[in-house]
C-alpha cells in the first residue's frame, strides 16, 4: 500500500516529440485513479512512466517516499494488468500466477499458499492446470489480474483491461474489479478512453488531452462542472450540446441571462437537462426542428436542429414522446444547468 | 481441418490439372530414385562386363565396411556441429538485430547477403581464408601457438568444413529467427520485466520457450542441410579427407560411385539416405505441431 505523487512529469521522445507534459497528481494511499482521454492523449504513456517501461524525462514521481524515476519496473512493487493480458502463453496458469514471485525467491509453499488464494478471489481455481489458450477472454483477464494481485504490489496499474471483452463481459468485470480493489485497498492507477468506464470505476478520474491534465476530479465533479470545453464534450453520452451565448440572448430577455459572466461566449448543455415541459420560474424555453427520434429502450434521443446554429442539438428523455420528425418542438432547461464557456481559451467561465 | 470438395464437370479435368506436378515428380523423383533401387541390388565386375543381382548384400557390406561406418559417425559430428553452430550463431545476431530500432534494415540485409553465395564458392571462400600456406586464419592462429593444418590433422578439417557449412546457413536461421522474435508481442517481456526477470531469465523462461516451434523446425532443415546440401563446401575444401575425416555420407556416394565406380555400393548408399530423408521429414511434419508447446 501506498500513495502516488506525481510532480510535473513529462515525456519527450528523442525527436523532441512531447507525449506527457507538466503532470501533477498526488494518489492517496488506497485510491482508484482513472485516467481517461481519446486516443493518442498521453494516458498509456503516463502509466507506462509509473510503471517503468517508459523512462521519465521530466518531473519526479514518487511511490510511497521513494523517488523511483531511475528505478526497475520490477523494483518499483508496482503490478500491471496489460490491455491484450499479456500472459506467458506457454506456461500453465499456475505459473502464469506464480512466474513474478518465483523470480522473487519466495518459498515453494508460500507461492503455492498465495497462488491458491488469488486463484480462489477469482474464481479460477479449476484452471490453474490449463494453459491460457484454453480460457476464454474473461478467464484470461482473471488471470492477468491474478497475476497482479498475487504479489500484494503497492499499487496496481491498469493499461485499458477492458476494452478486448464484449460489452456485457466488460460490465460485469468492471464492476468486479472495482469491488476487488475496494476490497483490497490497493492504490490503483486505472486507463481507459470510455468515459462510462472512467466514470462508474474512479474515485477521482483525470481527463488527459495532448498530454495534458484537462481536469481532476470526483466523476460527479467533472461531469456537474467541466472545467473546460473539452472535459464538457468529452464526459457523458451523449456529449454536451454547445451553443454560442449569443443565441441564447438573443432568445431571452436580457436579465434571464444576467448571472452568466460576461466573458462567457459559449454555453453548454447537457441532453439530460432539455425538458419537454412548459418552461417555468427560472427556466428558459427553446425551440427547433425534430429531425430524428432515436429510441433507446428506457430513454430516447432527440435530434434537433435550432434556427441559425449549424450543430444538431441532441436532448435526451427520459421516455419516448409521442412527437413526428419534423415537427416543431419547444423545450425548456433550467437556468442553473447552463454551462458558461470561454471559447477562446476553452475554459469555465464561473 | 475442413476439407473442401470441388466437383468438376469435366472427369479429365482434375487429371489434367495434376498432370504436370506427377509428370515431374515421375521424371525427376520416382524414376531416378527407383533406378537407384535397383542398382543398389546389382554389383558389376570390375570391367563392368557382367552385371548380377545380389540382393542386399550391397547393403549388408555397407554395414560391415568400418570405411562406411566411420562416414556415418563423421556425419553425424558434422549435421549437429553445423547445426549447433550456425543456430546459435543466428539466435545471438537476430537477438542483437531485434534490439536495434533505425539500423534494423540494414543489418538484416548484411546479414542475408551469405545466403546468395553457391555452396562451392562460400567453400572456396573459406578454403582461402584457412588456407594453411597463405590463408589469413593459419597466420593469426599462429600468432596464439596454434599450428592449423587442416590437410594433416582431421580435427582442423572437421572445424573447417563446419564453418564453412555453417556460414551461409546463419543467414537462413538469422531471417526465421528475427521474424520469430518480433512475432513475440512486447507486453510480454514487459510483463515479465515486472515481474522480476532479469534479462537473461526473461530471454531462457519467456522468449526462448516462444521460439521453440522455429527452433524446432530450423534444426530439421539444418541437419537436412548439412546431411545432404554440403556436397559443394566438402568438395571445395577438403574433398573428404584428411584420412576419411570429413568424408560425409552424400560425399561418399559421389565418391564411391563416380571416381571409385562402385555403383552397387554408391546406389546403396543412395537408398539409405533416401530413407533418412523420409525419416527427417515425417518428423517434421509429425511434431512440428505437437512441438508448439502453448
Amino acid at each position: 500500500m501506498a500513495s502516488i505523487t506525481m510532480d510535473n512529469l513529462g515525456k519527450v521522445y528523442t525527436g523532441n516529440v512531447r507525449a506527457v507534459s507538466d503532470v501533477n497528481i498526488d494518489i492517496a494511499d488506497g485510491e482508484m485513479i482513472v485516467l481517461v482521454g481519446p486516443s493518442g492523449c498521453g494516458k498509456s504513456t503516463l502509466l507506462r512512466m509509473v510503471a517503468g517501461l517508459e523512462t521519465i524525462t521530466e518531473g519526479t514521481l514518487k511511490i510511497g517516499d521513494r523517488v523511483v524515476n531511475q528505478l526497475e519496473p520490477a523494483d518499483r512493487d508496482i503490478a500491471m494488468v496489460f490491455q491484450n493480458y499479456a500472459l506467458y502463453p506457454h506456461m500453465t496458469v499456475f505459473n502464469n500466477l506464480a512466474y513474478g514471485l518465483k523470480n522473487r525467491g519466495f518459498k515453494k509453499d508460500e507461492i503455492d499458499r498465495r497462488v491458491r488464494e488469488a486463484a480462489a478471489m477469482l474464481e479460477i481455481g479449476q484452471f490453474l492446470d490449463r494453459k491460457p489458450r484454453q480460457l476464454s477472454g474473461g478467464q484470461r483477464q482473471r488471470v492477468a489480474m491474478g497475476r497482479a494481485l498475487v504479489r500484494e504490489p503497492a499499487a496496481f496499474l491498469f493499461d485499458e483491461p477492458l476494452s478486448n471483452l464484449d460489452a456485457k463481459l466488460r460490465v460485469q468485470m468492471r464492476v468486479e474489479i472495482r469491488q476487488l480493489q475496494k476490497r483490497l485497498g490497493t492504490t490503483s492507477l486505472y486507463v481507459t478512453h470510455d468515459q462510462l468506464e472512467a466514470l462508474t470505476m474512479a474515485d477521482r478520474l483525470v481527463v488527459l488531452n495532448g498530454g495534458r491534465i484537462e481536469q481532476i476530479g470526483t466523476p460527479m465533479e467533472v461531469y456537474l462542472r467541466p472545467a473546460t470545453t473539452f472535459v464538457a464534450g468529452f464526459i457523458g453520452s451523449p456529449a454536451m450540446n454547445m451553443l454560442p451565448a449569443a443565441y441564447l440572448r438573443g432568445l431571452v430577455a436580457a436579465d434571464a441571462l444576467a448571472h452568466m459572466p460576461v466573458a462567457a461566449d459559449l454555453v453548454g448543455l447537457r441532453p439530460e437537462d432539455l425538458s419537454l415541459a412548459p418552461a417555468g420560474e427560472g427556466e428558459i424555453a427553446l425551440t427547433g426542428q425534430l429531425m430524428l427520434l432515436e429510441p433507446a429502450g428506457a430513454e430516447s434521443h432527440l435530434h434537433l436542429t435550432f434556427e441559425g446554429i449549424r450543430d444538431t442539438i441532441v436532448a435526451r428523455l427520459p421516455d419516448v414522446p409521442d412527437v413526428q420528425e419534423g415537427s416543431h418542438l419547444t423545450f425548456s432547461i433550467k437556468r442553473d444547468k447552463l454551462h458558461p464557456f470561454d471559447q477562446a481559451r476553452g475554459k469555465r467561465v464561473a | 481441418m475442413q476439407t473442401k470438395r470441388m466437383t468438376f464437370s469435366n472427369s479429365w479435368l482434375p487429371y489434367a490439372l495434376l498432370a504436370p506436378q506427377v509428370i515431374v515428380t515421375l521424371i525427376f523423383f520416382i524414376w531416378p530414385a527407383s533406378q537407384a533401387l535397383y542398382q543398389s541390388f546389382l554389383r558389376q565386375d570390375i570391367f563392368g562386363l557382367r552385371t548380377t543381382f545380389v540382393w542386399f548384400d550391397n547393403f549388408s557390406r555397407l554395414f560391415a565396411d568400418p570405411l562406411y561406418l566411420n562416414s556415418l559417425k563423421v556425419t553425424f559430428w558434422f549435421s549437429v556441429g553445423t547445426t549447433v553452430l550456425s543456430m546459435s550463431v543466428a539466435l545471438l545476431f537476430a537477438v542483437m538485430v531485434n534490439r536495434m530500432i533505425r539500423s534494423r534494415d540494414s543489418y538484416t540485409t548484411f546479414l542475408v547477403w551469405p545466403y546468395a553465395v553457391a555452396p562451392a564458392i562460400a567453400g572456396v571462400l573459406w578454403w582461402f581464408i584457412f588456407n594453411p600456406s597463405i590463408g589469413i586464419m593459419p597466420y593469426m592462429l599462429k600468432g596464439f601457438g596454434y599450428d592449423w593444418n587442416h590437410r594433416s590433422s582431421s580435427t582442423d578439417a572437421m572445424i573447417l568444413v563446419i564453418i564453412a557449412a555453417a556460414w551461409k546457413q546463419i543467414s537462413y536461421n538469422f531471417l526465421f529467427f528475427l521474424a520469430g522474435l518480433q512475432s513475440i508481442p512486447q507486453s510480454l517481456i514487459e510483463a515479465a520485466a515486472i515481474d522480476g526477470a532479469s534479462r537473461f531469465k526473461r530471454f531462457w523462461t519467456i522468449v526462448f520457450p516462444l521460439l521453440s516451434p522455429i527452433t524446432f523446425f530450423l534444426m530439421v532443415v539444418n541437419v537436412v542441410y548439412a546431411m545432404f546440401d554440403t556436397f559443394g563446401v566438402i568438395h571445395a575444401t577438403t574433398e573428404g579427407g584428411p584420412a576419411q575425416a570429413t568424408n560425409i555420407l552424400v560425399y561418399k556416394v559421389y565418391r564411391d560411385g563416380f571416381v571409385n565406380l562402385n555403383l552397387g555400393s554408391s546406389a546403396a548408399q543412395s537408398v539409405i539416405l533416401m530413407a533418412i530423408v523420409i525419416v527427417l521429414t515425417v518428423i517434421q511434419f509429425r511434431y512440428i505441431e505437437r512441438r508448439v508447446n502453448y
